[in-house]
């Protein structure tokens, strides 16, 4: 593709997301996912899922914008959280806290969110600027792929998600079935016949992903923290001066480069955790650093690469989501659902069939970056006062609008029921160290995967070795294999272990 | 029984409950064949990999040893549980207001701390909240107190 059709691709997403009311519903995301993103104890999966409801009477643009608006609005509020609560909202941030939460407590909370926030926006725009320049050939690539192809690539998306899994491997692939399982339940689009509906006319539908990452992300989440014991130190009168030093911006400007490029790049690889990018980018800085350490007690390099490292994966994980149509996680699982109940079938076909909405949303995640910063520094009095608020006020109202937006899908009960089950399922399966996120993945990619089979074995006369014949779809395979096999030697999973000790040892 | 790994023996055990369900459902269902997958082929063949997988985790767990389940904390799980369902019933006879207030009530038993002013309190507050969002801001067709 010329330059020029990215120039006449990015005017395009620009007038879609400049339009009075794209950009107030990315303004609303960014400011209702900020909003709940800080909040101790809401990640932003269930942020996203609980406002998710609320985007369906919009158009298809309007909505993706407003959902990705209120993702890495969610985001932000998650880095401010941890930097002032040492409360990291999501895994991703828990890097953010080593030096973060120092610096609050040193009187620098301000120079560090601020610091997070430009380290941010400038992740977010070269992410964007990423998005814009390689989803089109990846796109045009994906066309190519056919029914078998495509089936295999789930397969793939699948399995990374499993290697990236905490916990036992085996057990990840359990959650993944299961996932795919309920994905299955509803009406059979070839046979229209019922199943696994259990009776409940509600269920024809299928199970509504909205009740599905609520309930394993919001009320599992409820249930799990309410055995903690509520323990915070809150350094809000420290902060004052929210700008930066020259010598702040000195030492920043190059974790913030290093740290956009570790994230870019790690996160369009599928499956890849946002930790892993964030992690690997503090890990680099301390390497390079004079004075290695000083990490740990208040570093700004330790808060610009992470926060940078972080935000630029954020953006590229919509690459396979909206080129390929694969989720990299949990969030883009979630995002891809969303788009799936506007009625839009993901794939390649999107970016040619839709340009508006691919480019519009492109567009407006620049746009959303900027409001951010604008938006949030002379805001953080508000967001503040908002930690201040103690966990046994905000769970209740957290579930009370879990509840009405489970409730306003079908405008009945049985979407509450459904949250409340997979509240349970997901709260028990994390006590047996069971990760939620590939159960979503599988739930999302299942009922596609059905799809892709069925029509690959319709075209192969019903012979299944049309997988591993079809030189794409075995190299997709062949790569599922070799991930299975690598992480079940272990081999990969020495580094995760490492990191999971490193950050208990914090 | 001998149980080295709780963890899998658990997990093995829910997985293979599941794997069997979903098979022993789709087999009201017609089968087809490779050619032609009817609506049961692929619930049937991933039910029972499921089913299988579940197998093999109990299997190991009486092989190699793993970590005790921690502490589960069924206080706060058959609040929080119980206050979900309690409003979806209440939602649909009551309405809106009365559900909500049954809501923050028996949840915020679940929490650490209960004082009955506070949540009374907070209650009020909530209900302000969601009658202004979802009754007048977003028009959702809900009855706010009983239908006499």
């Amino acid at each position: 593709m010329s330059d020029l059709g990215l120039f006449h691709n990015l005017i395009l997403g620009f007038s879609v997301a400049l339009t009075p009311m794209n950009l107030l519903y990315c303004l609303v995301g960014c400011l209702l996912g900020t909003l709940i993103g800080v909040l101790p104890g809401i990640g932003p999966l269930a942020t996203v899922a609980l406002l998710l409801p609320v985007t369906f009477s919009l158009g298809p643009t309007s909505a993706l914008i407003m959902l990705a608006g209120i993702y890495y609005g969610a985001q932000y509020g998650g880095s401010t959280t941890s930097i002032l609560v040492n409360l990291p909202g999501e895994s991703s941030s828990v890097v953010t806290c080593l030096d973060g939460y120092q610096m609050a407590r040193q009187g620098r909370a301000g120079p560090a969110l601020a610091i997070a926030a430009i380290g941010s926006f400038f992740a977010g725009t070269v992410g964007t600027l990423m998005i814009a320049l390689f989803g089109p050939p990846l796109a045009s690539v994906a066309l190519k792929f056919g029914a078998a192809e495509n089936f295999s690539l789930m397969v793939l998306g699948l399995v990374m998600a499993v290697v990236m899994a905490r916990g036992s491997v085996l057990r990840a692939v359990c959650m993944v079935l299961l996932g795919i399982l309920f994905g299955t339940v509803g009406t059979d689009v070839n046979s229209g016949q019922y199943r696994f509906t259990l009776g409940i006319p509600e269920l024809a539908d299928g199970i509504s992903i909205v009740a599905v990452a609520l309930g394993l992300f919001g009320i599992a989440e409820i249930i799990t923290n309410l055995e903690l014991k509520e323990k915070r130190e809150i350094f809000t009168n420290k902060v004052k001066g929210l700008i930066p030093t020259k010598e702040d911006m000195k030492r920043s400007w190059a974790p913030i480069i290093r740290g956009t490029v570790i994230g870019a790049a790690l996160g369009l690889m599928p499956g890849t955790h946002a930790i892993i990018s964030s992690f690997a980018s503090y890990t680099l800085e301390k390497k390079l650093s004079k004075y290695p350490e000083k990490f740990g007690t208040g570093m700004i390099e330790g808060v610009a690469a992470p926060e940078s490292a972080n935000n630029a994966a954020a953006q590229t994980y919509f690459i396979p989501m909206l080129t390929l149509g694969i989720p990299t996680g949990a969030m883009m699982a979630l995002m891809l659902g969303a788009l799936m109940l506007q009625g839009i079938v993901p794939g390649p076909q999107v970016m040619t069939q839709k340009p508006d909405l691919f480019w519009g949303l492109v567009a407006s995640m620049w746009i959303g970056n900027l409001m951010l910063v604008v938006l949030n520094l002379p805001l953080i009095g508000v967001w503040i006062k908002l930690l201040t608020l103690p966990y046994r006020f905000m769970f209740p109202a957290i579930l009370m609008f879990c509840c009405v937006g489970c409730y306003s899908l079908n405008n009945a009960p049985v979407d509450v029921y459904m949250a409340g089950f997979f509240g349970l399922l997901g709260y028990g399966l994390a006590k047996l160290d069971c990760e939620p996120a590939p159960l979503l993945l599988g739930f999302v990619l299942g009922p596609m995967m059905e799809e892709n089979l069925r029509r690959a074995l319709l075209l192969s006369l019903g012979d299944p070795s049309t997988l591993v014949t079809r030189p794409i779809s075995a190299t997709f395979l062949g790569l599922s294999v070799i991930f299975l096999a690598l992480v079940t030697i272990s081999t990969i999973r020495g580094p995760k272990q490492r990191l999971a000790e490193h950050l208990k040892s914090d | 029984m001998i149980m080295k790994a709780p963890k899998d023996f658990w997990s093995g055990l829910i997985f293979t409950g599941f794997g069997v369900a979903f098979v022993a459902v789709a087999r009201n269902y017609p089968l087809g064949s490779a050619l032609r997958m009817g609506p049961a082929y692929f619930p049937t063949l991933v039910g029972g990999l499921l089913a299988i997988l579940g197998v093999v985790l109990i299997a190991r767990s009486a092989l190699s040893a793993g970590e005790a389940v921690s502490h589960i904390g069924l206080r706060a799980l058959i609040l929080v549980l119980g206050a979900l369902v309690l409003f979806g019933y209440l939602l649909d006879y009551t309405g809106l207001v009365p559900a909500i207030v049954a809501l923050v009530f028996v949840s915020s038993a679940g929490g650490h701390e209960f004082k009955w002013w506070e949540v009374a309190v907070l209650s009020v507050v909530l209900v302000i909240l969601a009658v202004g969002i979802f009754y007048y801001g977003l028009g959702m067709p809900l009855n706010l107190g009983p239908q006499l």
